[in-house]
Parts: C-alpha cells; sequence; structure tokens
C-alpha cells in the first residue's frame, strides 16, 4: 500500500477529484494549507505599501492506495492538476505500512 | 398665517429629526469602516468602543455638554429647559423644536468622538478609551462649539463670528477637531507592532474585510446628506428648500469627485487602485465641502471634493513617514482634509475671510489638541493607555471583551 500526497493548486481540486474518480479511487482527504517553493511569494498592495505575500495558498489532497493502481494514480493527478506554469504543485508518494477502518475494523488493503 | 406656520414649524421639525437620524447612522457607517481596517482579532473592541461612545456622547451632552456650547454662559445640567414649544416664548421663535435641535446636535458630538476610534485602533486600552470619551463629548468638543457655532468669545478675548470665521456643516468644528484628539491619542500611545521597521520601512497591516470599510463607506455617505442638509436648519420655505437641494447636490458632487481623484492618484502613486485609498478620497471630498456645501457651483463642488482626494491620499502617505501610525486614515480624512475645507470657504462665501478661517482653524487645533493632549496623558499615568505587548498579539479581543469577533475564522 502506497500514500499519496499532492499538493496543488486549489482551483484544480475539482479536476484532480474527478480524475481519480474516473480510475476507481472513492476517497480522499483534503486541507487547505500554505507554502513556498519555486513559485516564491507575490507583491500585494495596501494603502499604498506594498507587502510579499510568502506562502502561496495550496490544497494537500491525500490518497490511500494500493501498490497496483499508484502508477495511474500518479498520472491522473499530475495530467489533472498541470497547467504547465510554475507552482503547479508536488506529489509525494510513501510506504503506507497498514490501515484500518473504523467502522468494521477491517485492516490492510481491505480497508482503503 | 397660522395654520402656515404650524405647517412649516411641523415640517422643519420634522426634517431635523429625520436628518439627525442619518446622522446618527454615520455612527454604524464608522463602525463598518473601522471594522473592516483592522484586523479580525481586534474587531470586537472596535465594535465595543463604538457603540459605547456614541452612548456616552450623547449622554454627556445631555448631561452638560449642550449647555456648554449653546447656554450662552448660562449652565444648566440635564438640559433643564430646552423641552417645551420652539414656536412661542423665545426672543427669536425658533421654527422647530428645542429638543430637536438637541437631537440633531449631538449625533454630531458623536460623529466627533467617532473620528478618533478608529486611529487608536489595535493598541488601546477600552476602558482608558472610553473615559477619554467622557472628557471629550462633555467638556472638549462643547467648549470648541460654544466659541464657534455657539457664538461665545475664546475665553473672553475674541469672537469667532466676528473675524469672519465660517464653518456651515463643521470640517473644523466636528472634524478638524475630532483629528485633533486622535492625533494627540495617537502621539502618545505610538505605532502599532511590526508597522514601523527599525531601518524607516512601512510595513502594511492589511484590513480584515474591504467589504465591510466599503458598506462603511456609503453609509457615511448617506449619513452625511443629513449631516450637511440638516445644517441648513430648515425646509419649509422656497429659500431653504432650494438650500437643502444645493447642499445635497454638493454634498454628493463632493464625494464623488474626492473618490475618482483618490483612485487616479492612488493608481499614479502605487501602480494599482487602491480601494482603501479611494474610501478614504470619497470621505475627504465630503470633508471638504462640509465647511461650505451652500455656495459653490456643483462644479465647484467636485472640484473642492477632488483637492480633498488628493490630499488625502498625500497626507497619508506623509503621516507614515513621519511614524504617525492611523490604522484607518481618520486624521488625514478628518484633520488635513478639514483644514482644507476651512480654507476653501472664502473662495465662494464673501461672508468669510481667509484670515478668520485661519483664526478658527488654529483656535479649534491648539484647543481641541492641547486639552486631548493633557487628558490622554493623565490617563497614560494612571490607568495606561495602552495594552500590553501580548494582548496586542493575540488581539485585543480576548484580552479587553473576552469574545473573538469572527470564532469559527480563528485558528486555535
Amino acid at each position: 500500500m502506497k500514500l499519496i500526497t499532492a499538493i496543488i493548486k486549489p482551483f484544480k481540486l475539482d479536476d484532480v477529484r474527478e480524475a481519480l474518480g474516473d480510475i476507481g479511487i472513492s476517497g480522499a482527504t483534503v486541507t487547505e494549507v500554505k507554502g513556498y517553493g519555486r513559485q516564491k511569494g507575490h507583491v500585494e498592495l495596501y494603502r499604498g505599501t506594498e507587502y510579499t505575500v510568502d506562502f502561496m495558498p495550496k490544497v494537500k489532497i491525500e490518497v490511500a492506495l494500493s501498490d497496483e493502481i499508484v502508477d495511474s494514480a500518479l498520472e491522473a493527478i499530475t495530467q489533472a492538476a498541470s497547467t504547465g506554469k510554475i507552482g503547479d504543485g508536488k506529489v509525494f508518494i510513501t510506504n503506507l505500512s497498514d490501515a484500518a477502518r473504523v467502522r468494521t475494523g477491517e485492516s490492510g488493503a481491505m480497508a482503503i | 398665517m397660522e395654520a402656515t406656520f404650524e405647517l412649516a414649524y411641523a415640517l422643519d421639525t420634522f426634517y431635523f429629526l429625520i436628518c439627525g437620524a442619518l446622522v446618527m447612522w454615520m455612527a454604524a457607517g464608522f463602525t463598518m469602516l473601522e471594522a473592516g481596517l483592522v484586523r479580525a482579532k481586534n474587531t470586537t473592541v472596535i465594535l465595543t468602543k463604538n457603540v459605547a461612545l456614541f452612548s456616552i456622547a450623547c449622554t454627556m451632552y445631555m448631561v452638560c455638554g449642550y449647555s456648554i456650547m449653546y447656554g450662552g454662559g448660562d449652565f444648566s445640567l440635564f438640559l433643564s429647559g430646552i423641552t417645551g414649544d420652539g414656536a412661542t416664548g423665545a426672543e427669536d421663535p425658533a421654527t422647530y423644536a428645542p429638543s430637536a435641535d438637541f437631537y440633531f446636535q449631538v449625533v454630531f458630538v458623536a460623529t466627533a468622538m467617532s473620528i478618533i476610534s478608529g486611529s487608536v485602533a489595535e493598541r488601546i486600552k477600552l476602558w482608558s478609551f472610553l473615559v477619554f470619551a467622557v472628557v471629550m463629548t462633555g467638556i472638549i468638543y462643547p467648549v470648541e462649539g460654544s466659541w464657534t457655532w455657539g457664538g461665545m468669545p475664546v475665553f473672553g478675548m475674541y469672537t469667532l463670528g466676528d473675524l469672519g470665521f465660517s464653518d456651515f456643516a463643521g470640517s473644523g468644528i466636528v472634524h478638524m477637531a475630532g483629528a485633533a484628539a486622535a492625533l494627540a491619542g495617537v502621539m502618545l500611545l505610538g505605532a502599532r507592532t511590526g508597522k514601523y521597521g527599525a531601518d524607516g520601512s512601512v510595513n502594511a497591516i492589511p484590513g480584515s474585510s474591504l467589504p465591510l470599510a466599503t458598506l462603511g463607506t456609503f453609509v457615511l455617505w448617506l449619513g452625511w446628506f443629513g449631516f450637511n442638509g440638516g445644517s441648513v436648519l430648515a425646509t419649509a420655505s422656497v429659500e431653504s428648500a432650494n438650500a437643502v437641494a444645493v447642499v445635497f447636490m454638493n454634498t454628493n458632487a463632493a464625494a464623488s469627485g474626492g473618490l475618482i481623484a483618490a483612485l487616479l492618484v492612488a493608481k499614479m502613486m502605487f501602480g494599482k487602485a487602491d480601494l482603501t485609498m479611494a474610501l478614504n478620497g470619497a470621505l475627504a471630498g465630503l470633508v471638504a465641502i462640509t465647511a461650505e456645501p451652500s455656495t459653490p457651483t456643483p462644479l465647484l463642488a467636485t472640484l473642492f471634493g477632488a483637492a480633498g482626494g488628493v490630499l488625502v491620499v498625500f497626507s497619508i502617505v506623509a503621516l507614515d513617514k513621519m511614524k504617525i501610525d492611523d490604522p484607518v486614515g481618520a486624521i488625514s480624512v478628518h484633520g488635513t482634509v478639514g483644514l482644507l475645507g476651512l480654507l476653501l470657504v472664502p473662495l465662494t462665501n464673501d461672508g468669510a475671510s481667509f484670515s478668520g478661517q485661519i483664526i478658527g482653524a488654529l483656535t479649534i487645533f491648539v484647543w481641541v489638541f492641547v486639552a486631548s493632549y493633557i487628558v490622554w496623558s493623565i490617563l497614560k499615568a494612571t490607568m495606561g493607555i495602552r495594552v500590553s505587548p501580548e494582548e496586542e498579539e493575540t488581539g485585543v479581543d480576548v484580552g479587553e471583551t473576552g469574545m473573538d469577533a469572527y470564532p469559527e475564522f480563528t485558528a486555535k
């Protein structure tokens, strides 16, 4: 099992959710996050004074899935989230040792 | 004739009361403007300050303020003698009820006090501010009001009206007076933490809600028709009805001119359409025309407003350079432009002179600034006027009122 953690542009969230749905992935967790990378921040203006917004708003999607669909999920996310411009985000894949479904107590691949 | 007089009396009184209600609503405008321009963590205190200062102003003006301002030297507590009938008994029969006059005047005091609230926001102790409100609305404002609209000599030395001083609805008497008290408070308070860098840099502290700030500006704009329109004091004759219509038209023209000018100046200076500067520009236009909305042509009123709109942007930038931290720009809008408004009067009103305007402005400013500085200093030495650095960091809302304005949006 793997855990995919994708950081994407917020307005791409619906596209990514649909792309994941199309390949049969039935659940994900989404968090609003802030961060910085190569995109850096941007300058805003308030009452004549410029200030930099260092942390860009992003959305973090976490999806737990079985090994065989990791590649297609990765492809779905990168395609759906891409605009070709700087700041499109990153996808991290980590090994997942176990999982449990709270309601039934199922564990492992059965739980995701 | 008797029926005509009664009708005029009723109409003038009704008009006065409606205009007073419009000015009362300016308190809501100030509240929303200030709530929009402070950070979310300081919103509950700004709301509390505004509702409390309005109530304190109304109470203190009843206790002693009105009598100091309009008693003509005969001091009486608690408005004794001002209720009743204005049509009979008086040497110079008024065409409106005396208590309507009190109601119209009392909301002006609240306006002067509201101006102070925004400038000292985000760092002042709530209760010190409210104590200041008691002195300002009970004594400091009524004393300068007695020298101007009250017609009394300044400390028995000179009478401003004789020198050619004219301030129709209060660019100086209300707005610059409020700004002078605010300036004294800000100088003793110091800037908000983080506003100015050690190297002299100016840091932006963006307000929490530009929709609220914009709503507040429109509410003030609306209320201003009562502020200036009501200051004609009558509407039940052809002459006064014409004057009221001109004042409404010019007040609106000046606000529009001020907003357009500030928007263009901000675009040229900063490269972007700076909304809060534009909002200050509309208010600056209104302040600029308040000293004389009845004599300029509509074009001149627009240009006077535009002059206010240009000046306010430069004033805000200049005050920041001097490290005078005014979160809402009230000192610039009401003080700098209030002075401009006074100086514009002689251009269209032959009854006013530049020397009279300058002496009047100096009299108002020096009295209000010095008296306020003394009161703020006493408060600083006794109760303290500034919250602790920790409280400022976490927001004055929790420290002063125990309540977040937007609990569901605050990170815990």
